[in-house]
């Protein structure tokens, strides 16, 4: 059978005469260059091999000038983008471990066994660093969700989600829904995973010691997520066929055992270096383990544990079975790393050894079946500096007001339709079906706006959001990508914590388009200033290309993960109104920015004009102020104005609170732009009466604009504009708007 | 007094189960392997939540046949006090140490939320230290926590007064028979339920009303201790 | 020999996802679908040519394991 298929694989000679490559997505130029690397054709592994090393995915040709612009150093890193997960000190000789990764395209196909195995992917890149794994976040955009496909994708991406979490028992914490029409088709699907670790049990995918042994972990390699090109040279047959469609299938429960295994492994502390075996399997991890020591690998493919007859090395190479590992010891710490994932149920098998040589070869069936220099595969794909031009639309833009709309005077109906927005309105439909308590440190849950998870055994905890308004970058990505950065930091301050951090997953459409290209350049600019002003440098991420549907690609979402850190649990701070009689203060300017607002795609289903603009060193003064406040005991509940404005944040902090308000605010603005404006850099505070005056005298030292606008009080939500009445609704009946609206279009 | 807390192949609440005892009532606990073929050294036996063996074929089922288990029938014969929480209830009833099942959610979702209970029989060992007919805030996480049994065990529960928990007023969040939330065997030394009492133990988690049952546990084997040293 | 194992819930006991399942059907207009029930199917080689001695430990492992007899019904059929 094996003998079979690979005699059925193209020659060296067909592969040059037919270009086979190209269906790889090797071009002519890079075939030529592999050619030079190897001193002959490549073999049908081989360029198979060459060609997942040399993707988008795994060697960042298109996007490494653009990743060149991010700061990624700061005197918290302790490790920066390269490994499977970049890690930041937290004191105490423990650290934090994040990353944030997609999984686009395989949701859009299969959206619970898309979901769940990014979920189950990224775990592994956090617990392949050694650190135990405390919590998940998710950042998720659908098309509208009137559309059934768009519910179909929607129900299952959440089920995967809650499927793969729930089982291994990482609490799912956080994270952000958005609806727009810019994403039928190609749902985003990006999940974080969150670790902590002591700074000794830091661990680097590095295949150290000639000589020494590699071992494989976890189940058997099946025929799983191989690009479909590797049966388009095959004769086509039933059993192909069947293949064909393979589809990564998660297994939480597999990866439960090979997590604690894994980590029972680290701490026994005879490991040299491990990978996770992520996208294109046991190829990039195996090249690139080599090549972070500087030496060869050599893989008896035989030994490798195989799910289905007669798989080829090329199958085996370019698999992405899900739940595997690759880890080297020295050989006399082979029977102790066996005894442990004998004990856990957990198949080890040593598949492989270091060598001196700088190859990566593969021997199958008593034969060297693959020869490459690791170097190669690892550093020598050519990057791209592709064109870039503005769009069109973009130009256009400059012209239209998007204020300039008649004035909305019924601002009650006009809020309910705003909470009413599948975007805006309560995720508990989501979240719900999140085990988000387990490992019991969730100290606040999912609904606020970032989530903290304490950290046993000392008076710290972590903060944690996620963050991207789609909109924003697209009606100016190098604006919208501050935005992104500088919500982020104001959601993991408003919950009292100090920004560390971010990852971030760059989701844009195809690069070959300028207009495209051009988007991604802008918005690695301004999330590049943004982390340089706040002080939260870029220690890992992702990149999602060629996200595109009918109408074209996808709204620009670079997704900002961040995590900062809560000094004293006592600082926490959530969004709720506490207690009758508590002074609401609202901190920054408001402007009458409609430009991509929540409200005008309520009401027109677009967006248009400029996004609200930033001041980033304004930014910096309010999250210092505020977190400055918090930590001296000030602030009783805080929130970020974000998605539509003050009369959201407010509606948002009464229902959270269950008690109402009454706020009179005066202005030069339309009532209706006031409410509704989507302005930067502000946040709604709470203080008691007593300390309410020493808040805004703290404020205004700070040099930061506040205003105290109104009372903690009873249970309606009243808002005066210059003395006439602009809402005035019970608070339940916002909370019912608000938390029924998902349910009911799930219905 | 002494606490074993069962690990099995996808538990994953074990650890949390573990910091409940040490935090709630400081008494000794130890984690003990599925395999393991001796519990007389042990006074209490947690078995926690999770997903056994990934809750694959049905819930509990497969981990309700580990080697533990027996010695868990034999602690359970003897008086010692057993408390199965979630999954750990699932296991419970599939190794008929509790009757009934529990099946999937009527809104067939998972479902984590903090949950209001209703104290309905305060004479258990695991349950001393709260009122009879008290409501407490202890939440659940589960997929499959709907409760069934038939008319004529239902009656059986009732008349034995095995019904430990119910779900307060109309808050039953996943269809079980008579809103039971958690039960005891006819002796009342074994006792499952689907919420998380070890999850409520500590107010910045969002509820300390957990930590009496674990307080009654240590109560209740106070008081038979003494008994039988008095006795 | 093989042993095709089928898993039903019990009439008396109520089945959500059928329910669902059977909504969902009606709503596509296959409104003759009086009711749906879910179960498990499951394959069994056994290395085995004694036909009696299989059926009776196939009931076993169902008693035991593969059903929850509290809940669910089985039926099995034996192959070859």
């Amino acid at each position: 059978m094996a003998q079979q298929l690979t005699a059925k694989e193209p020659t060296p000679e067909q592969i040059v005469e037919q270009k086979i490559y190209q269906q790889f997505g090797v071009s002519d130029y890079e075939f030529e260059l592999i050619c030079g690397f190897l001193g002959r054709t490549p073999n049908y592994t081989e360029i198979g091999v060459f060609s997942v090393m040399w993707s988008e995915h795994c060697a960042y040709k298109n996007s490494k000038p653009i990743l060149k612009k991010f700061p990624i150093t700061g005197p918290r890193v302790l490790m920066g983008p390269g490994e499977g997960a970049g890690i930041v000190d937290i004191g105490d000789n423990q650290a934090v471990v994040f990353k944030i990764e997609s999984h686009n395209h395989p949701s859009a196909v299969e959206p619970y066994q898309g979901a769940a195995t990014g979920v189950g992917g990224i775990i592994r890149d956090i617990f392949s660093m050694g650190a135990r794994p405390v919590a998940l976040l998710n950042s998720l955009r659908f098309g509208k969700l009137e559309n059934d496909r768009v519910k179909y994708l929607f129900e299952n991406v959440v089920s995967g989600i809650a499927g793969y979490g729930n089982c291994i028992g990482i609490p799912t914490v956080a994270g952000e829904v958005m609806f727009d029409e810019s994403y039928e088709g190609n749902p985003l699907v990006n999940a974080m995973c969150v670790g902590l670790i002591d700074h000794d049990k830091i661990q680097r995918g590095v295949a150290k010691g000639v000589g020494n042994p590699v071992f494989y972990v976890g189940p058997a390699t099946g025929r799983d997520g191989i690009h479909g090109a590797t049966f388009a040279s095959v004769e086509l047959s039933e059993e192909s066929e069947e293949k064909r469609t393979a589809v990564q299938v998660g297994d939480p429960f597999m990866e439960k055992l090979v997590m604690e295994s894994t980590l029972e492994l680290i701490n026994s502390g005879i490991v040299l270096g491990i990978q996770d075996m992520g996208a294109a399997g046991l190829t990039c991890s195996s090249a690139e383990m080599a090549s972070k020591a500087g030496n060869g690998l050599e893989l008896y493919l035989d030994e490798v544990p195989q799910r289905e007859t007669g798989m080829t090395p090329y199958e085996m190479m370019l698999s992405e079975s899900q739940e595997r590992m690759l880890f080297v010891v020295e050989p006399q710490h082979e029977a102790q790393a066996q005894e442990i994932f004998d004990r856990w149920g957990v198949i080890c098998k040593k598949v492989g050894k270091v060598t001196d040589d700088g190859r990566l070869r593969l021997f199958h069936q008593g034969e060297q079946v693959a020869d490459m220099p690791v170097k190669a595969l690892v550093d020598e794909c050519p990057v791209y500096n592709k064109p870039s031009s503005e769009p069109a639309y973009y130009r256009e833009n400059a012209s239209v007001d998007a204020a300039a709309f008649e004035e909305i005077t019924d601002l009650n109906g006009a809020l309910e339709k705003v909470l009413a927005s599948p975007t805006v309105a309560s995720k508990e439909w989501v979240y719900n079906q999140y085990d988000y308590m387990v490992r019991t440190s969730t100290a606040v849950q999912p609904g606020s706006d970032a989530a903290v998870v304490t950290i046993r055994g000392t008076r710290k905890g972590l903060a944690m959001t996620t963050d991207c308004n789609g909109r924003y970058v697209y009606l100016d990505p190098e604006v919208g990508g501050q935005i992104a950065v500088a919500e982020a930091a104001r959601n993991i301050v408003c919950s009292g914590a100090e920004p560390l951090a971010i990852t971030d997953n760059l989701n844009f459409g195809s690069p070959e388009k300028p207009e495209v290209f051009w988007q991604i350049e802008k918005a690695a600019d301004g999330m590049s200033e943004a982390c340089r002003v706040l002080d939260t440098p870029v220690i890992g991420g992702n990149v999602s290309l060629y996200n595109e549907n009918a109408k074209g690609a996808i709204y620009p979402t670079p997704v900002i993960g961040m995590v900062g850190l809560v000094h004293d649990v006592d600082h926490i701070t959530t969004q709720g109104f506490k207690k009758e009689g508590d002074v609401i203060i609202l901190v920054g300017e408001t402007k009458a920015e409609l430009g991509g607002s929540e409200l005008l795609y309520a009401l027109n289903g677009s967006a248009a004009g400029r996004p609200p603009q930033i001041d980033l060193a304004t930014e910096k003064t309010t999250l210092n102020a505020i977190l400055t406040a918090i930590q001296g005991g000030l602030v009783a509940s805080a929130h970020d104005l974000s998605e539509g404005g003050l009369a959201v944040a407010l509606a948002e902090s009464a229902i959270s609170g269950g008690i109402g308000a009454e706020v009179n605010v005066a202005t030069d603005l339309r009532p209706d732009h006031l409410l509704f404006s989507e302005s930067q850099s502000r946040i709604l505070l709470s203080a008691t009466p007593e300390k309410a005056a020493a808040l805004q005298a703290h404020l205004n030292e700070q040099g930061v604009v506040n205003a105290a606008i109104g009372t903690v009080k009873g249970s309606s939500l009243t808002i005066n504009v210059n003395g006439k009445s602009g809402v005035n609704a019970p608070v339940q009946q916002l909370e019912k708007v608000w938390k029924d609206a998902i349910p009911c279009l799930m219905k | 007094m002494k606490f074993a807390v069962l690990v099995f192949p996808g538990s994953n609440c074990d650890i949390d189960c573990f910091k409940a005892v040490e935090d709630t009532i400081g008494q000794e606990v130890d984690y003990v392997w599925h395999t393991a073929t001796d519990l007389s050294g042990y006074d209490a036996i947690l078995v926690p939540g999770g997903f056994s063996y990934g809750d694959y074929l049905r819930c509990g089922a497969m981990a309700s046949f580990a080697p533990v288990m027996n010695e868990v029938v034999k602690a359970a014969e003897q008086g010692k006090f057993i408390l199965g929480i979630c999954n750990g209830f699932q296991i419970l009833t599939e190794a008929n140490l509790l009757p009934g099942a529990l099946i999937r959610n009527t809104g067939l979702k998972f479902r984590c939320q903090q949950q209001l209970l209703e104290v309905v029989n305060n004479g258990t060992a695991f349950t001393n230290q709260y009122s009879q007919g008290e409501i407490i805030d202890i939440p659940i996480a589960h997929g499959e926590g709907n409760y069934y049994c038939d008319d004529a065990t239902l009656a059986e529960l009732k008349a034995n007064n095995q019904i430990v928990f119910r779900y307060a007023g109309d808050t039953n969040p996943n269809g079980s028979v008579e809103n039971i939330a958690g039960i005891s065997n006819k002796k009342g030394n074994v006792v499952g339920m689907m919420p998380h009492p070890e999850r409520a133990v500590d107010q910045i988690l969002g509820s300390e009303d957990g930590k009496r049952m674990f307080t009654s546990i240590l109560n209740a084997w106070r008081e038979q201790h003494g008994a039988a040293i008095n006795g | 020999m093989k042993a095709k194992v089928y898993v039903t819930i019990k009439e008396n006991v109520l089945d959500p996802q059928g329910q669902a399942v059977q909504g969902s059907l009606h709503t596509m207009g296959f409104a003759e679908v009086d009711k749906v029930r879910i179960g498990k199917y499951l394959e069994l080689q056994l290395d085995t040519n004694d036909r009696a001695e299989a059926e009776a430990r196939v009931k076993v492992m169902c008693e035991k394991l593969l059903a929850n007899t509290v809940v669910e019904d089985f039926r099995f059929e034996l192959e070859g």
